[in-house]
């Protein structure tokens, strides 16, 4: 238990000597009747990325908006900076960064009008916000289209920008709702690179998302969120590990159905999951339980060996898949 | 086993290795003023040029056209010539007109459509600070436009009185009766569709029956009674006291604190629903 006072620059280590940026205990957000975010409890330490995986309506906004000191918990404790939002919501913001789910920009404003705007609401100086403003579009490779609207801009390079925006007050914690939602692959790897980039230079990231593979590239730990609550906690490895086989068997098999080829193969896998098009097998060696699935005279269309995945624990955890 | 959500209960109280500084600024507000005024700017010359023809068209029509008439028929209005007459109404006309347009549909599109004040919430910018912002744009907008607007009057010779070089506020003080309530309500809008109606069932009769044209006194009675509830009517009253030199203290007072009694009660509800959907 630590107890003493905190220093003189006000820093409470933990007993492992992490840095907490935000710490919530108890969070609930209800719209009316309806909970959003129901009771849940997490901490996010200094230069970590923290990721927060759950499917639509999960909660993972509402959550963010609390984080971002934008809207208050209905109920339960919060402090963001080792502060309390409800008394210094606009210090705590002057130090955040956020990519908010939908874009926001202003696409009358070419690229670098954006970031001067944005960056006043920081105070900064002029001259200040200008240097910054080149060094981000930079960064995320807009430098050619600084003064050209935004409006013209694709939703990859959007998204880019308004990474760049929230980066314009050099904040402590940066907060990234969906940040590749609706890109194209390559869009969504150059969106990854930076943020990647911006990790490896120590920034702590938030980052919420319903695709498994961004919590897994980009998050050191996560939350798996499901209508409201926290269902599992951890790095996505150990995650993977905790509530997982190794390896996934993907079996297809014609449109009659899988239910009794389930029954069938049920014995060869730790646990068997049934999906509208396909069966998953969890296995420790996939090949293995393949040839096992042959052996016994059934012939999928298809077979597919992989590893498993965050998706997997999701599946096992809730009895859904993350993306409908 | 499925859970397992909390980190190191024993940690309890945290901190950054660089607290947070209060280094907000003064008066944070100011930087949601600008904001407009950023807008504004970009197409200044074109606004500046038709406040000048506006007021030029207006009068030469109304003086050379309906005054004419007017006069010939009747000598004038309580005593003064007709344009003499319509001419200050233009300055609280024009600050409902700008008030309204700027309270509507810019406002819906800050909330919904370029979420500009989502945006300036994520900020140290607060609920409370884009009410003051834009309520301040809406006044200094009037202010710039009224100040060109009573110069027009003045060269067509429509000013009798020196109290003449208070019409600008005026009319900011007419435009804040409309801003601040129209903003507070839209502020509770999820769509445009009220706009076109609140346009075409109070903005325009207001308009029609508020003694900008001829005095109230030609109203049937029951309408004398309802127009004391139109901000644009006390409005019209103050510049036409100011323009003429006419009117006793007492009217005009009344009519000052009918329009400041809106403004500070549209002040207050922008600010409730301005935070209530923000901070939803
Ligand atoms: N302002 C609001 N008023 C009423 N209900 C809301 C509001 N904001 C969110 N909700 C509801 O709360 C639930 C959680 O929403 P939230 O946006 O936090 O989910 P999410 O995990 O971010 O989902 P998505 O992946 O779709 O962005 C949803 O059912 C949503 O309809
Ligand atoms: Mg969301």
């Amino acid at each position: 238990m630590v107890t003493d006072p905190p220093c003189s620059v006000a820093q409470v280590l933990t007993p492992d000597s992490r840095v907490s940026l935000v710490a919530a205990r108890g969070l609930v957000k209800r719209f009316g009747d309806f909970t959003a975010v129901d009771g849940i409890d997490f901490e996010i330490y200094r230069g970590e990325s923290f990721g927060f995986l759950g499917p639509n309506g999960a909660g993972k906004t509402s959550t963010m908006k609390m984080v971002s000191c934008i809207s208050p918990p209905t109920e339960g404790s919060l402090t963001v900076l080792g502060q309390d939002p409800k008394t210094k919501g606009p210090q705590i913001r002057a130090r955040l960064g956020l990519v908010p789910q939908e874009d926001s920009l202003e696409l009358e404003l070419s690229a670098m009008d954006n970031l001067m705007m944005y960056g006043r609401y920081f105070d900064l100086p002029r001259a200040e916000i200008k240097r910054r403003a080149t060094e981000l579009l930079e960064f995320t490779q807009l430098s050619e289209r600084a003064n050209e609207k935004a409006d013209n801009f694709s939703g990859g390079m959007k998204r880019r920008l308004t990474i760049a925006r929230s980066l314009i007050s050099d904040p402590d914690l940066l907060i990234l709702d969906e940040p590749t939602t609706g890109l194209d692959p390559q869009a969504r790897h150059l969106v990854w690179e930076r943020l990647y980039r911006l990790k490896s230079e120590g920034v702590t990231l938030v980052i919420t998302t319903h695709y498994m593979d961004e919590a897994e590239q980009l998050c050191d730990r996560l939350v798996v969120m499901d209508r409201g609550k926290i269902v599992a906690e951890g790095a996505p490895q150990a995650l993977i590990q905790q509530h997982s086989t190794r390896e996934v068997l993907e079996l297809r098999f014609g449109m009659d159905g899988h239910g009794p080829r389930a029954a069938a193969v049920a014995d060869l896998a730790d646990r068997v999951e049934e999906l509208p098009d396909r069966l998953l097998l969890y296995v420790g060696d996939g090949d293995e339980a393949l040839a096992a699935v042959h052996a016994r005279g059934l012939a999928p269309l298809s077979a597919l060996v992989r590893r498993s995945t965050l998706e997997d624990v999701f599946l096992r955890l809730t009895g859904r898949t993350l993306v409908d | 086993m499925t859970t397992n959500t909390t980190a190191s209960t024993e940690v309890t109280q945290v901190a950054t290795t660089r607290p947070v500084q209060p280094t907000l600024g003064w008066a944070p507000w100011r930087r949601a003023f600008w904001y407009h005024a950023t807008f504004w700017s970009r197409t200044w010359r074109g606004q500046v040029i038709s406040s000048f023809l506006f007021p030029v068209l207006y009068l030469a029509s109304m003086g050379l056209g309906v005054g004419k008439l007017v006069n010939h028929h009747s000598g004038g209005v309580s005593g003064v010539t007709y344009l003499e007459f319509v001419a200050p109404a233009l300055l609280a006309m024009t600050g409902m007109q700008i008030a309204s347009n700027e309270s509507m549909w810019p406002i819906l599109a800050s909330f919904k459509w370029t979420r500009s004040y989502w945006t300036a919430v994520s900020t140290p910018i607060t609920p409370r600070d884009l009410v003051i912002g834009k309520l301040s744009w809406v006044a200094v907008h009037v202010a710039m436009v009224g100040v060109i607007y009573t110069c027009v009057l003045e060269a067509f010779q429509t000013l009798l009185s020196p109290w003449a070089v208070l019409l600008p506020l005026a009319g900011v003080l007419t435009g804040l009766a409309y801003a601040a309530p129209i903003a507070a309500f839209t502020a509770t809008q999820e769509n445009e569709k009220s706009f076109p109606v609140f346009y075409r069932f109070a903005i325009i009769p207001m308009f029609l029956f508020s003694g900008s044209f001829y005095p109230i006194s030609q109203l049937p009675s029951w309408l004398r009674v309802v127009v004391q509830f139109v901000p644009l009517y006390h409005g019209v009253a103050i510049c036409r006291t100011l323009a003429l030199g006419q009117g006793s203290l007492a009217t005009t007072g009344y009519h000052v604190g009918v329009l400041v009694a809106l403004a500070v009660l549209g002040a207050y509800l922008c600010d409730r629903n301005f935070r209530k959907r923000l901070e939803a």
